[in-house]
């Protein structure tokens, strides 16, 4: 079975900020007044209680933020969520489409097995409870980009419920002290995804591209859990790497939102109960679909499509064709290994810092990254997360990149590694020849080395000779030293170094003339 | 392949409210009409009072009926091909809800919707059937069970068998003709050694209502998807989004059909959805249940009239709405599309004005094959005359002059 592979779609959100008064807080966690749930159809209609509140004058009250969130992860199958017309990237405009997909009369959805995979397998590594028996819904309204003028979702009865994310903070001054949090999770469903409308102001027209309609989507709501921004990005990303373990997906967004809600209100102004996306060039939430007021969705059970079933080991008809069932029990056999556990695991096996263990995955292509490089070196596993972690992520970091990215291969790093464990160079030389990977690519660390000429003295006798003979030259430095200048060592260690081309450990070079000095 | 007419969208009991215009009834043109008419002769040109096809699948009717196809197929969503079939003395099978494919069927109600077969004899729908069965995978609600096409057989004793006559069907618009000849049909089948017994269907009277919620309000959601964007009629105006909706929908549907999304809106609202549509719902259960209960307790097959009179004139017919006029001819047909079962309607003779008349048959789901046997046993019975258009057929009369009421394959 293919793993199902889960992709971000841009994610909606409800933001409902309670009004705290003065005096004791509501405990965090738990929705003060109104919340979101997370159901288009009706939390719009559900309460926009700072509508009708007081407007509050600036600074009188404090505002503890509740968030809930609505995410939509694009399923990434074959074939589209009900028809068999291909998942495709960047594909020519309307070249993915097929009759259903157009919504031609007479067309109707069959069920693709790979997306109801993916939602029970993203339940069951939620900790959700399955229903053996979802249903489909028609959800009307009228959009270009939505052929058939409804989208089939799962209102009634979706296929998951009852779920819980863990996700962890981290605190402190150095960032290194950890809180496990847990947001609930309310529900999975199946939906269609939407097509693409491009607004061509200039020509006045509206271009639609129906590639992505009918593409499976898993909405994922998270139950208003989260008090603020941080909390919310981190729990989206570790959605996002369960669902990269189980799949791939990508996503973004945040902070802002919160923000702009809270300048808002302290200016006077209303919280629109509505659903704003995120747009990168601007850097800003813009809104989406007009949904202000009653959107009423006109919900009918979807007659196309029987209740959808699902068994376990237990209640699996004898002599089912395993084509045309589920079995929940197995899929839960043949789930992947989860973030969680892969970071216990790197834990205990490198016995690198919990902290460190998150950047290794929150950062895409890190963690195969470094287990290559663990692969081809002898160098200690503390060294190797510290070089990943701090030079490698920093390179990338400051120009931007990818770690698919990197000019720098993990066998490179292996080797550079290896070349510093032997003591065959210094950590400064490596460093240097870092860079020069980084920037040359394609040579080797040997050979940079070489031509570099950073190998470390390898030549005691002729170091022994050296320091000797520097200290022969420059008697004031010595003298200065003897008299206990403790800046006269270094200045020493420095000529020795310089005369050594920089060949030479500065902390071996110490201890011999520490040791010459003394005889 | 042919094409033929039909009510828009399907929605009609006359085929009178299409876009090509109104579809007039074969029978119309019969000797045995004309004859009965004793008309003054009037000018060549003279067609003033022809009479309707019932609906919607009119036009098939017609073209089965006027010997220009050997089938044909309608669709039967409340009785759409029953009807036609009555008015136009053919064969109008009604299959069980599930056995065959829907994929390509323009959906009025997804969920009563059925392909229709219209034939001269209960052997051709047999074949027909035969063909279509099955399960499509392109098509979610068809059973996965395999079905193989089948040659019915030749009843002989019918004393095993058990007839229901609803008495709810005993309505008082019912025309004593057709009424005549339902008793007629019942007294044929005891005498043969069947027993016939009064059954009783006791929501009968809550079904059209019930029909026309759900009906609306599934039509209302199907034809969301009548845009313009992709295919179809597309206005001039392209000033919005909404206003280019507005305005194709609003050339693109008639009156019938703009009616029925209204109506069907309506119902669907969140204020409206639990005391109509859900309501509904459970009163088609109510329905369906008293199928199945009446099923249960020892009968075979319903005999009813399918419509409650033969074809009326066009002029006649249009004097009353759509809306009105469905109510009136979907009364028998319908209450059998929400239990999904599956019904046949049989010629059975000819009113006193020359015209046909036929019966309903209905069966247990899936027990469409038995349903036929009865029919064709039946339809042996009766010996529904040929029509007879040689009038307007000139040379072709040698067609019309053999026994043969269908050009099939004989055993």
């Amino acid at each position: 079975m293919a793993a199902p592979v889960l992709r971000w779609s841009c994610p909606a959100r409800r933001w409902i900020l309670a009004n705290i008064d003065r005096g004791p807080r509501h405990g965090r966690g738990s929705p003060t007044g109104s919340r979101s749930s997370g159901k288009r159809g009706q939390s719009s209609v559900a309460q926009q209680p700072l509508a009708t509140a007081q407007k509050p004058r600036k600074g009188e009250h404090q505002w503890a933020a509740v968030v809930g969130l609505e995410i939509h992860a694009q399923i990434s199958s074959n074939s589209k969520l009900f028809s068999g017309s291909q998942v495709h990237f960047a594909a020519p405009p309307n070249s993915l489409v097929s009759f259903f997909d157009a919504s031609l009369p007479g067309t109707l959805p069959v069920l693709n097995r790979r997306c109801v995979e993916a939602a029970v397998m993203t339940g069951l590594a939620l900790n959700c409870h399955i229903n053996k028996k979802s249903l489909f819904d028609r959800k009307h309204y009228f959009y270009a980009d939505l052929p058939a003028g409804y989208q089939i979702t799962q209102q009634r009865l979706p296929i998951a419920v009852k779920g819980s994310l863990a996700y962890s903070v981290f605190v402190g001054k150095n960032r290194n002290q950890v809180i496990n949090k847990t947001v609930r999770i309310k529900q999975i469903q199946l939906e269609q995804d939407s097509g693409k409308s491009l607004h061509d102001d200039l020509r006045s027209q509206t271009l639609i591209d129906l590639n992505r309609a009918g593409v499976g989507l898993l909405e994922v709501v998270l139950e208003p859990d989260m008090s603020c921004g941080e909390e919310a990005a981190t729990a989206v990303r570790e959605l996002q790497l369960i669902l990269q373990a189980l799949g791939t997906s990508q996503a973004n967004m945040a902070d802002y939102e919160i923000q702009r809600q809270i300048e808002e209100l302290e200016n006077g102004g209303e919280i629109l109960n509505e659903t704003r996306s995120f747009d990168c060039k601007l850097g800003c939430t813009v809104p989406m679909r007009d949904k202000e007021g009653k959107q009423d969705y006109r919900f009918i059970p979807e007659p196309n499509l029987p209740p959808l079933l699902l068994y376990d080991s237990a209640s699996l008809p004898a002599g089912a064709d395993p084509q045309q069932v589920i079995n929940i029990d197995q899929l839960r056999e043949q789930l992947p290994e989860l973030p969680r556990v892969t970071r216990e695991k790197l834990v205990q096996q490198y016995g690198m810092l919990p902290e460190h263990s998150f950047t290794l995955l929150n950062e895409v292509g890190l963690l195969e990254f470094f287990q290559n490089v663990m692969k081809e070196t002898r160098a200690e596993p503390k060294r190797v997360t510290s070089w990943v972690l701090n030079t490698f992520l920093g390179f990338l970091k400051q120009q931007n990149l990818a770690v698919s990215e990197s000019p720098v291969t993990p066998s490179a790093l292996a080797e550079l590694l290896n070349l510093l464990d032997q003591k065959t160079i210094s950590s400064a030389a490596a460093k240097k020849v870092f860079e020069e990977l980084w920037r040359s690519g394609g040579k080797t660390p040997a050979q940079i080395v070489s031509e570099k000429r950073l190998e470390l003295m390898q030549d005691q006798e002729a170091l022994e000779e050296l320091c000797q003979a520097t200290m022969e030259k420059h008697p004031q430095v010595v003298m200065d030293l003897k008299k206990g200048n403790p800046r006269a060592i270094n200045k020493l260690i420095g000529l020795v170094r310089k005369a050594t081309l920089n060949r030479a450990d500065p902390t071996v070079i110490k201890e011999m003339l520490e040791r010459q000095l003394s005889s | 392949m042919g094409k033929t007419n039909l009510d828009e969208f399907a929605m009609g009991s006359g085929s009178t409210d299409g876009v090509f215009g109104p579809v007039k009834n074969p029978w119309s043109y019969s000797k045995q009409y004309r004859e009965k008419k004793k008309q003054k002769p009037h000018g060549e040109n003279e067609d003033t009072n022809w009479l309707i096809t019932g609906g919607s699948s009119g036009g098939s009717a017609a073209a089965v009926s006027a010997f220009t196809c050997f089938a044909a197929l309608g669709s039967d969503t409340g009785g759409s091909t029953r009807n036609p079939a009555a008015l136009c003395g053919v064969v109008g099978l009604k299959p069980t809800y599930g056995l065959v494919s829907r994929h390509g069927l323009i959906p009025l109600v997804n969920s009563m919707d059925v392909p229709g077969i219209l034939t001269r004899c209960v052997d051709d729908a047999a074949t027909v059937l035969g063909v279509l069965a099955g399960h499509d995978c392109k098509d979610s609600t068809t059973v996965q069970d395999p079905v193989k096409s089948f040659i019915l057989p030749s009843l002989t004793d019918v004393s095993k068998l058990c007839i229901g006559i609803p008495k709810e069907y005993l309505v008082p618009e019912l025309s004593s003709e057709v009424q005549s000849l339902w008793s007629k049909a019942a007294k044929l089948f005891e005498s043969e050694g069947a027993k016939v017994i009064e059954v009783s269907l006791p929501h009968t009277s809550y079904s059209i209502v019930c029909y026309h919620v759900l009906c609306t309000s599934e039509v209302a959601s199907n034809m969301a998807r009548f845009d313009g964007l992709e295919y179809g009629h597309r206005c001039d105006i392209n000033v919005s989004t909404e206003a280019m909706y507005a305005a194709t929908r609003r050339e693109g549907f008639n009156d019938v059909v703009r009616g029925r999304i209204l109506s069907g809106n309506f119902f669907l609202l969140k204020e409206n959805y639990e005391n109509y549509f859900i309501k509904a719902q459970k009163v088609r259960r109510l329905i369906a249940n008293d199928f199945v209960n009446v099923f249960n307790s020892g009968v075979d097959v319903l005999l009813t009239p399918t419509t409650l009179s033969e074809a009326v004139p066009y002029v006649e017919f249009i004097k009353e709405d759509n809306r009105t006029r469905s109510a009136q001819g979907d009364i028998f047909t319908q209450a059998v599309n929400m239990a999904g079962l599956p019904a046949v309607s049989v010629p059975m003779a000819l009113s006193n004005q020359g015209l046909p008349i036929g019966l309903q048959f209905i069966g247990r789901a899936f027990c469409d094959q038995q349903l036929l046997t009865v029919a064709k046993w039946f339809e042996k019975q009766v010996q529904f005359p040929i029509i007879q258009l040689q009038e307007i057929m000139g040379d072709c009369s040698s067609v019309f002059e053999n026994d043969l009421a269908s050009v099939s394959l004989k055993q």
